[in-house]
């Protein structure tokens, strides 16, 4: 029996749908405009994925989701991004909160040079919270990245010594220890073979009624099988995004088309 | 504090109880940040406070009546009449009847050891370095350059000490000077000193051309020595001026090696055989014993501050040049 | 490679090595020499025992405490300032803002500043300046802190290495990938929990590192010292920050020049700077060893 992440946060008012949605959202860098005014939601229940070429703003934008773009202050955005209603980039709002309501996994496994164990207690480490508490929340995230079985008996080994789909999946339940609203995941199946990939869509599956997954993809077959609704990106603008299966069979815009057939990419 | 220039959007987020926790993280961020960046202020505040302090008790040298009674600058560098109304001289005795504060002494002095040093420690160093990047088998490399971390870890007091028990006298022993401690002895310990920071300058320089270049002269059948001396050598030259300026401005303000070997003489003589006195060392010798505030004091201070910002001046010269080689290396290839 | 072809070429590269070759005989001549001279008079007594008969016998070890502490104050100085400095370049400055050029331009610098310049800083700041206002704040014009002392003599000894420890901190920084950062912020660090748990972990062997090299020329250099803390023969050992202190580079130039009988004190001579010339070396050793092990782990882990 796997076990359910529950997914409760304290104190919420009403609204908790985890939904996200960005308003005309608009990147800058060094004077070139990446994202040209992007209007795009997820919610919960289902899996958005992103697909595009390269240079398409996808990565960008999905780091305006979680305030990781602002790192590098070269970069200039505008417009909105609202999460379960509320704007992330209000003034009053503490930026750490932010990513940790919306968790990231990267393209490559980046798993911290710590034991597994201190890898998934990270998150919670940073807020001083009681370390009783963290044992459940690691299990019930290494369970929904369909890890526990593998790495129960190894918690205490250096992250490093996992395989490369172990350490991706690692990330993935790092991301969810803290139970995240909204999990962002940047082509994280790029350098994963096909079964590390297909386990990896799988606990995305079963994560989809409790966290808004939304899903970077350069691999238009993942974003087939793998997500309910896709969008399209080009050149900095959302072209189209419907359920997938509509966009896959019968999609609305030419350039879409092109993309999805491979006559561009 | 917030990186980026973030258009915010309509609403406001309510703020909701964060828990304590993580606003003890935020609180701790915030001080952290003030501490650090006043930290790294230090470090300009320090160079500005060596400038300020030094120059403080300097200057009146130039603008104090009471000191000018004793030395001022035309007393500094002009010939002074003898004590005895005897012919003109430049002498430097600040501890006499009527002092003499004459600073030709000091800079032939300075001079002379200076050139010394760097004349034996840079056709040394920037050979070795040259030949380390581009000619030695693995095994010279290996022992070449710890040897030069090793001297570069040796302290000057212990090569000046060496310089005064051994070289002195074997210098002594094969040339038969007069005085044992002289330029020379003082000029070969300080090149001591000096060569690793050529090699280190100079190594970084030649091993920093681009292999290309290299490939490029090998390609039309010149020899690793031709290829060396026509195209390595000419790319690095920046490089190498930088070595040799941040070697003279450590030989310059070198004191221990000079205070221990030169013999302390502040005379006029151009015999490097002769005892010497520089700068630095009248500086470390003689101001134990000044009295706090006297125009020797004072002309003490000015000795250190013409070092310092003479040294300033040199590293400056010496970090331009290491970026005008990169932006050529750069462009180059 | 292909060696000079010709006579010329052949010569200029034997030339070369033959500098090399001079290089190191010189340092093996002085090490040897020292060696030859020194290591008959080094013994326990030697190291645990201090000066008798005007420095012709006895051992040196004020002059070993003098400098252990001196170095100790030092690197409680030199170290957080040293870090810190390193850390605001690399990790809080923005980009390409004209600070980070402004510390580092400062930083090289320091570096260049002559030895005798920090002392007669040491000596016009520290003993005249902030200890004297220190004397007339806290001790009502009492002669304190206003005079040379072990206190003065570590901070001067601080400015001096502190560009060796912002470098050495500063390429550790570097040495640590961004992709690490990005993780502790994506799981919700502000930027001091990001530096304290991950980045300064990391950078810890750099830091020892530039430690121990800042350890290494404080305990060689003699010029800063000689006018802010440094004396000849002392009845006690230091105790108090204001205390003054012997120190064994300072110990060897006195003795050297200005020893009565050279040749009574030449034995004790060899071994204090033999065992100067250790010290240093055994730091700088440890000091590359630490390095080299770090740069190796780094190359396994790319």
């Amino acid at each position: 029996m796997i076990d359910e992440p529950q997914i409760a946060r304290p104190g919420e008012k009403a609204q908790e749908d985890g939904s996200i949605r960005s308003e005309a959202l608009q990147v800058r860098h060094a004077r070139q405009q990446i994202l040209k005014g992007i209007t795009l939601a997820a919610r919960r229940g289902e899996i958005l994925s992103i697909i595009g070429p390269a240079g398409a703003g996808k990565t960008t934008f999905l780091r305006c989701l979680n305030r990781m773009l602002e790192l590098d202050t070269a970069f200039e955005i505008a417009g909105d991004v609202l999460l379960d209603g509320r704007s992330i980039y209000a003034r009053d709002v503490p930026v750490a909160e932010v990513r940790r309501r919306v968790g990231m996994v990267f393209s490559i496994p980046v798993p911290l040079p710590l034991t597994v164990y201190e890898n998934l207690a990270f998150g919670p480490s940073l807020g001083g919270a009681k370390r009783n508490s963290w044992d459940e929340k690691i299990e019930a995230a290494l369970r929904a990245a369909h890890l526990w079985d593998e790495v129960k008996d190894r918690l205490q080994e250096p992250a490093r010594n996992l395989s490369g789909g172990q350490q991706q999946r690692l990330c993935l339940a790092r991301a969810l220890v803290l139970r995240p609203s909204v999990l962002l995941l940047d082509e994280p199946c790029s350098g994963l073979d096909p079964v590390s990939t297909a386990r990896i869509e799988e606990a995305l599956q079963q994560l989809k009624k409790d966290v808004t997954v939304i899903l970077v993809t350069n691999n238009v077959k993942q974003a087939a099988r793998a997500s309910d609704r896709t969008a399209f990106f080009l050149f900095g603008e959302l072209i189209e995004v419907d359920r997938t299966e509509s966009l896959f069979t019968t999609p609305r815009d030419r350039r879409t088309a092109d993309y999805i057939s491979g006559r561009f990419g | 504090m917030r990186d980026g220039r973030v258009l915010s959007g309509s609403r406001q987020m309510n703020t909701q109880a964060v828990q304590r926790p993580w606003k003890k993280a935020a609180l701790a961020d915030r001080v952290a940040s003030h501490v650090i960046r006043f930290c790294a202020f230090l470090a300009i505040v320090a160079l500005i406070l060596i400038f300020v302090f030094i120059g403080r008790e300097a200057l009146p040298l130039l603008t104090s009546q009471e000191v000018h009674k004793e030395a001022d600058l035309a007393r500094l560098l002009l010939p002074q009449p003898a004590s005895s109304g005897g012919a003109a001289g430049f002498t430097w005795q600040p501890v006499s009847q009527t002092p003499k504060y004459s600073l030709l002494p000091l800079f032939v002095g300075t001079l002379k050891v200076t050139s010394i040093a760097v004349l034996i420690a840079i056709p040394l160093a920037v050979a070795a370095a040259l030949y380390t990047s581009e000619f030695a088998p693995p095994l010279v490399r290996e022992v070449l350059k710890p040897c030069i971390e090793i001297l570069a870890g040796i302290p000057s007091v212990v090569i000046g000490f060496f310089c005064l028990m051994v070289v002195a006298d074997w210098l002594q022993g094969v040339f038969g000077w007069t005085y044992r401690l002289n330029a020379v002895t003082a000029g070969v310990g300080l090149s001591l000193a000096v060569i690793p920071i050529v090699f280190t300058v100079a190594e970084d320089a030649f091993t920093s051309v681009p292999q290309a270049f290299r490939e490029g002269s090998l390609a039309m059948g010149a020899s690793a020595w031709q290829t060396a001396s026509r195209v390595v050598v000419p790319a690095a030259v920046p490089g190498v001026l930088a070595a040799c300026v941040l070697g003279f401005g450590r030989a310059i303000g070198e004191t221990m090696i000079v205070l221990m070997a030169s013999g302390n003489a502040a005379i006029i003589s151009w015999l490097p055989s002769d005892s010497v006195r520089t700068f630095s060392a009248t500086i470390a010798a003689e101001l134990g014993e000044v009295v706090f505030g006297s125009a020797h004091y004072h002309v003490l201070f000015f000795l250190g501050a013409f070092l310092f910002v003479f040294t300033f001046v040199l590293n400056l010269m010496g970090r331009w040049w290491v970026v005008q080689l990169q932006k050529r290396l750069q462009g180059g290839s | 490679m292909r060696k000079g072809t010709g006579i010329g070429g052949m010569f200029m590269v034997s030339m070369m090595a033959l500098a090399c070759a001079v290089i190191v005989a010189m340092v093996a001549i002085i090490i040897g020499n020292i060696l030859l001279h020194g290591a008959g008079g080094i013994s326990w007594e030697f190291l645990s025992r201090a000066p008798e008969a005007g420095m012709t016998r006895g051992g040196i070890f004020p002059a070993i405490f003098g400098t252990a502490a001196l170095v100790i104050l030092m690197t409680i100085a030199v170290i957080p300032l040293g870090v810190a400095t390193a850390v605001y370049m690399h990790e809080y400055a923005p980009k390409r803002s004209r600070m980070i050029g402004l510390v580092r331009l400062a930083i090289q610098n320091l570096a260049g500043v002559p030895a005798i310049v920090f002392g007669l800083f040491g000596y016009v700041f520290f003993t005249k300046f902030v200890g004297a206002a220190i004397d007339r704040g806290l001790y009502g014009g009492e002669l304190v802190y206003g005079q040379p002392a072990i206190v003065w003599a570590a901070l001067t000894m601080a400015l001096l290495t502190l560009p060796t420890v912002v470098v050495a901190t500063e390429e550790a920084l570097r040495a640590i990938p961004q992709s690490y950062r990005e993780v502790a912020y994506a799981l919700g660090a502000t930027r001091w929990q990001m530096i304290r748990r991950v980045v300064l972990p990391q950078a810890t062997g750099g830091i020892l590192t530039g430690g121990i090299l800042a350890v290494s020329r404080g305990s060689g250099e003699v010029a800063p010292v000689m006018f802010t803390g440094a004396a000849y023969f002392l009845p006690e050992l230091p105790r108090r920050l204001h205390d003054q202190f012997m120190e064994l580079g300072y110990h060897v130039y006195v003795m050297t020049t200005q020893s009565i009988d050279v040749e009574a004190t030449k034995p004790v001579l060899y071994s204090t700077v033999l065992v100067l010339l250790m010290l240093t070396f055994l730091l700088n050793f440890t000091a590359i060893m630490i390095r080299s092990r770090i740069r190796r782990r780094l190359r396994h882990d790319r």
